[in-house]
């Protein structure tokens, strides 16, 4: 059943983040980008991370993805060109992002034995027990982080504000 | 059962195609989308490896969770100031492509 859900899953990440990759226009990949990011809380919710799961469907797939799209729709962002700087990239990024997951895959693999088996069901982490950190041990970060998010919207306003 | 290994190996996968979408994308905001999808990727490996510590020790670790937790929250600040970027780049230039953004360049 886990390996199921996790084959399944797992193949709609890759498919996804492969046509990110391939699909020419921006809204597209932006698209294909909520397909790996919806079944990535899956698999969050397979390793026992319910609150993970839920605030990744509302923060990543919810709110960041709506912003793209809307900044790709507001931007009218066409079909990209191929240009003298791309065919160079294809030279340099395909080899060394074969190289990397190959490299990757091979230490983890070979590793294999040390690390432990998931079963589902055990070891879930309720959101009671990441609150009980994040207000005891981690109180201060955890208010710094407001902070930093009313920082960021009033750069966010200041930047795209139109100028006069 | 699905052993730990698989999901790093997953995890793996998926930042080697933000790599690769990262040099390969001319598009400024498809470059930004893949640096998000990066993102993702090293946040499924803090995800296993809560599990897997979890396991090993016996009891309930959650200190890795807590690091994702930070991460969205930074990400969605990062994502915000990124597309004001954008989008004033955008009134500049009156371009997306990466490659006549070069101000900068000697």
């Amino acid at each position: 059943m886990h390996l199921a859900l996790f084959i399944i899953f797992g193949a709609f990440c890759i498919a996804g983040a492969l046509n990110l990759l391939l699909q020419r226009h921006p809204i597209n990949s932006a698209l294909s980008l909520i397909v790996v990011m919806t079944s990535l809380a899956v698999l969050y919710l397979l390793l026992g991370a319910e609150f993970l799961a839920v605030a990744q469907v509302i923060v990543y797939s919810g709110a960041i993805m709506v912003l793209f799209t809307f900044v790709i729709m507001l931007l009218n962002a066409g079909k990209e060109e191929r240009t003298h700087g791309s065919k160079m990239a294809y030279v340099a990024g395909f080899p060394g992002a074969a190289i990397l997951v190959c490299l990757l895959t091979f230490i983890f693999l070979s590793h294999k034995g040390d690390f432990a088996k998931a079963r589902l069901g055990e070891y879930l982490v309720t959101t009671s027990d990441l609150s009980q950190v994040l207000f005891t041990k981690l109180l201060l970060p955890f208010e710094v982080t407001s902070v930093l998010i009313l920082i960021a919207i009033l750069g966010a306003v200041a930047l795209a504000r139109k100028e006069h | 059962m699905v052993p730990i290994a698989y999901y790093l190996v997953l995890s793996a996968i998926l930042f080697s195609i933000g790599v690769a979408a990262f040099l390969i994308k001319r598009n400024i905001i498809t470059v930004f989308m893949s640096i998000e999808l990066m993102l993702n990727a090293v946040n499924l490996t803090f995800v296993a490896f809560t599990r897997h510590w979890s396991q090993v020790t016996g009891h309930l670790q959650v200190n890795g969770q807590i690091f994702v937790f930070f991460v969205m929250v930074v990400a969605a600040a990062e994502a915000a100031v990124g597309l004001a970027i954008i989008i004033s780049v955008f009134r500049a230039r009156n371009t997306l492509a990466v490659d006549q953004i070069d101000l900068m360049k000697l």
